[in-house]
């Protein structure tokens, strides 16, 4: 339990740190692969870039819309950051490198990251702009919709390795990764993930060529920087999670220690993730919502039944 | 030339036999300088004329290509027009006949009202409302005749030749609490002013404010939705938040000094907007203009095509929520800005056509650079082609949504790219080769189902042709002089200034007062970036324009969303506005 407790710190100030350096780096890569420079001004290569932002966002004046429900308001953009913050409690970032080693690890992560979509709900409730109510209303369908998903992408797993133990998850793909015999999970959980962290091409809550802002239309200040630094640490949540479940977690040969092994495929994944937003046009609110229940369901279903069939079979 | 009344002219178009055996005495012709028939009709027949000639003629004119009015108090060569002090006019088209039609109206001060024509054109709503705004006039049993483009307290009307041009001719202007709460109040969003209800039955719409200030309007627009969940059950354009008056500068400016004002019409399209401008005063005062000023014209302008295209395309993807393709398309944009700027010396708003051809001859090394481009660009589009057009995401968002038929299109006065998106095949480069362009050899791009998609491949293949004519441009540039040899060029040839004291005496007056343009009326239309784009000059042998009609294709393309857009959601309307590429200042003028 000791370790548990000497790693809330590092956890938590990597969170909120990867965050920050994941706003420059997307703007770095999303400038370099869109033929201009990005930020590159303050600090090497524009990295002081966002101490810069912050610095701003803190001195701005903390408005609130007078037409806005306050409370709801001013604890929506908390809810996002502390659902975040939570799902990394459970992610092994080594052999025993984790603030706790629940064994119902996935489950807790599946019911943090809904607190954060909730967040999301309650910021376009609560402002009681039209603009943010619409971005809401769709921020809520597709909780829905996608959490539907997530959960059942990612029982396939649970089947294979017979725990919700994230730690164990890990260990059980020493001989195969599960991106492989799991391609099918791989792949909903990935769009499920993108819907759920509302990025491009899923950003339909937001939707700025549509709805302005969205859900945090109203938002200004640092409250406005937790929605956003909650997006990020949802890119990194999920991508974690990605690595942890599909992709070996912190396997990998010995020459590098396992800790570098799981940051550096987090890192590749959310540069995935980046190039997502970059090359992909958003569908319509109702095209996302019939492609979740169209089509990811049924995959998921078969999936889980193959799954399901071949597990069975192995221990008869 | 100058205008002549004329009952029976040699060669007269068939249109006006055909008025006068149906109106007979009721119809005066009168002839003028772009040659366009123009008829005068009384007023109380003016329905029943636009109804004969929009249904009951054979080839019928199926188009209302424009309407305004011109303000005649202070007109001194009417010659043989009838009496007016205030004359609306309407501008038909037939694309069958290939024929524009004018059809004008006197009203006396003392009464200037007439009969609305929207029971005819459902497209003349928002012309007459212009009218109105403009001029006072009453278009009697219109249904919404309010102010359109400016506030709606605004005092008196801009257009009428008391209302002062320049703000320096008024009071300063403050504002008082009582001004300023009535302007507020003025504002105040009343459903049932839109034409639109509050609920029916079973549900309480949502009313939704789109603009002026949104990131897909495009400038300052607005729409006003009338909403069921997302579904858009109305919507109802606002306009007039980028009007600046351009009519009315034109009457205050001297010919040549209103040049710079036109690049500001439709600011994507730079000297193209010249165009039509110098080419009406050219033909009025009876300029012809050398071949290699023509070919340099039409050189510009297709860059400047290209350049509002490529815009457009960028846009598009980035309002169906594509984020990269805008910035390539920005890198392309820079390329051809090093161009123009090379050769020009500005960038968006060179006003670098003149009367009578261009203002300097092309730079050393244009050649090398111009051919540079035009052997980059087609591979980029084709990159472009890939990422774009060819993405699944981006077609569901945009195949089948905001359609329009050919004949709808005609209806509501849709020209250009948005008209052949719908498969008519009328580009004016071809139907009336105007300026040079019957030199030129190439494609008119069409498509068939007249929705967003279509309005993009249209403009995508208009690039490809457009660098077809450049490079024709390039490879066969005519030698010779860049301004033609005539009194009215501006600014004037100076090389024999400091020899003769009358040459140095027109030079001075050329450059100070400007030149004098002869009394006539003229209106010439070219295929714009974004569709057809006229300017109608009224001189009245003065050094300045006695009324200049802006016809802009966005305005009529604006009118039409709400046709579009019903039934469709929201991000189908952003869509919707994405492929009709409009620019807030080529409707607003």
């Amino acid at each position: 339990m000791d370790i548990g407790l000497l790693m809330i710190a590092p956890v938590l100030l990597g969170a909120l740190v990867g965050a920050a350096l994941l706003v420059w780096w997307e703007r770095r890569l999303l400038g370099w692969w869109q033929d201009r420079l990005g930020p590159n001004r303050v600090g090497p290569f524009g990295s002081l870039q966002i101490v810069a932002d912050m610095l701003k966002l803190l001195t701005k004046d903390d408005w609130i819309p007078p037409f806005a429900d306050r409370v709801i308001f001013t604890l929506a953009p908390a809810a996002v950051v502390a659902g975040m913050l939570m799902g990394f409690v459970v992610v092994p970032f080594g052999p025993g490198l984790h603030v706790v080693d629940l064994n119902i690890g996935l489950l807790f992560f599946l019911a943090m990251t809904s607190l954060a979509v909730y967040g999301v709900l309650l910021a376009g409730l609560a402002s009681n702009n039209k603009y943010s109510l619409l971005g809401g209303l769709r921020s809520a369908a597709q909780m829905v919709t996608y959490e539907v998903f997530m959960g059942l992408s990612i029982m396939g797993v649970v089947i294979l390795t017979g725990s919700f133990n994230l730690s164990e998850i890990v260990r059980a793909q020493q001989d195969v990764w599960f991106c492989v015999p799991q391609i099918l999970g791989l792949v909903v959980f990935t769009l499920a993930g993108i819907a759920e962290a509302h990025r491009l091409p899923f950003d339909l809550p937001e939707a700025e060529h549509e709805l302005t802002a969205g859900y945090h239309t109203e938002y200004s200040g640092m409250k406005f920087g937790l929605i956003m630094i909650g997006e990020y640490m949802s890119v990194i949540l999920t991508s974690a999670i990605m690595v942890t479940l599909f992709f070996g977690g912190w396997l990998g040969p010995d020459f590098l220690p396992p800790i570098v092994w799981f940051t550096a495929k987090t890192a590749l994944i959310i540069c995935f993730f980046v190039l997502l937003r970059a090359a992909i046009p958003r569908p319509r609110y109702d095209q996302l919502m019939s492609l979740g229940w169209k089509y990811l369901l049924p995959i998921t279903l078969f999936n889980l039944l193959i799954t399901g069939a071949l597990a069975l079979r192995g221990s008869a | 030339m100058s205008d002549l009344a004329v009952t029976e002219a040699v060669a007269q178009p068939a249109v006006i036999g055909e008025l006068g055996a149906k109106f007979g005495d009721d119809c005066q012709f009168q002839t003028t300088v772009d040659g366009i028939p123009t008829a005068w009709v009384p007023a109380d027949r003016i329905v029943d004329v636009m109804r004969f000639l929009k249904t009951e003629v054979q080839s019928p004119y199926p188009m209302l290509y424009d309407l305004s009015a011109i303000d005649e108090r202070l007109r001194q060569h009417r010659d043989g027009q009838p009496d007016s002090d205030f004359t609306v006019f309407y501008h038909l088209l037939s694309l069958e006949r290939n024929e524009d039609l004018r059809i004008k109206v006197a009203l006396p001060e003392s009464a200037a009202a007439l009969p609305s024509i929207t029971s005819v054109w459902p497209a003349a709503n928002w012309y007459e409302r212009e009218a109105f705004d403009m001029f006072g006039l009453d278009f009697e049993g219109h249904p919404n005749l309010r102010r359109i483009l400016t506030p709606p307290l605004w005092e008196g009307h801009p257009l009428r030749k008391e209302h002062p041009a320049r703000a320096t001719e008024l009071e300063p202007f403050s504002m008082s609490e009582e001004f300023q709460a009535a302007q507020q109040e003025s504002l105040r969003f009343v459903p049932e002013e839109w034409g639109m209800s509050q609920s029916t039955k079973h549900t309480d719409f949502m009313f939704l404010n789109l603009g002026p200030n949104h990131p897909s309007v495009h400038g300052a627009f607005r729409l006003a939705l009338q909403l069921d969940g997302e579904v858009v059950v109305e919507a109802v354009p606002d306009i007039g938040y980028h009007h600046r008056g351009a009519e009315k500068m034109g009457e205050r400016q001297s010919w040549h000094t209103f040049i710079p004002y036109t690049d500001r019409i439709d600011y994507l399209g730079g000297v193209m907007n010249n165009l039509p401008y110098v080419m009406a005063i050219e033909q009025l005062a009876g300029i012809e203009v050398p071949p290699r000023a023509q070919i340099i014209r039409i050189m510009l302008a297709e860059i400047f095509r290209i350049s509002s295209h490529l815009l457009f395309y960028g846009t598009f993807a980035q309002d169906v929520g594509q984020m990269s393709p805008i910035f390539y398309m920005f890198v392309d944009r820079e390329r051809l800005f090093t161009i123009i700027e090379a050769i020009t010396g500005g960038r968006m708003h060179p006003s670098w056509f003149r009367i009578g051809g261009v203002t300097q001859d092309l730079p050393e090394g244009w050649d090398v650079m111009v051919r540079d481009f035009i052997d980059y660009l087609p591979a980029r589009l084709d990159h472009y082609h890939k990422m774009t057009m060819q993405n699944g995401i981006l077609k569901r968002r945009t195949i089948g949504i905001g359609s329009y038929n050919t004949a709808e299109a005609i209806e509501w006065g849709v020209t250009g790219p948005s008209l052949r998106a719908t498969g008519s095949d009328w580009d004016l480069r071809k139907k009336r080769p105007y300026g040079g362009y019957d030199q030129f050899d190439f494609d008119v791009p069409v498509a068939h189902n007249g929705d967003c998609y279509d309005r993009c491949v249209v403009r995508v293949e208009e690039m490809r042709q457009s660098i077809r004519i450049i490079e024709q441009c390039l490879n066969n540039m005519p030698g010779g002089p860049y301004k033609a040899d005539h009194p009215a060029t501006t600014p004037p040839a100076k090389e024999r200034t400091m020899q003769d004291i009358e040459t140095l005496i027109q030079h001075f007056l050329n450059v100070s007062w400007g030149p004098v343009v002869p009394p006539g009326e003229c209106s010439v239309t070219i295929e714009a970036t974004k569709g057809w784009n006229s300017y109608y000059l009224i001189s009245d042998g003065g050094t300045g324009s006695y009324r200049t009609r802006i016809r802009t294709p966005s305005f009529p393309h604006l009118q039409m969303i709400p046709l579009i857009s019903r039934g469709f959601m929201i991000a189908d309307l952003i869509a919707i506005l994405a492929s009709i590429d409009f620019v807030m200042a080529d409707v607003d003028r």
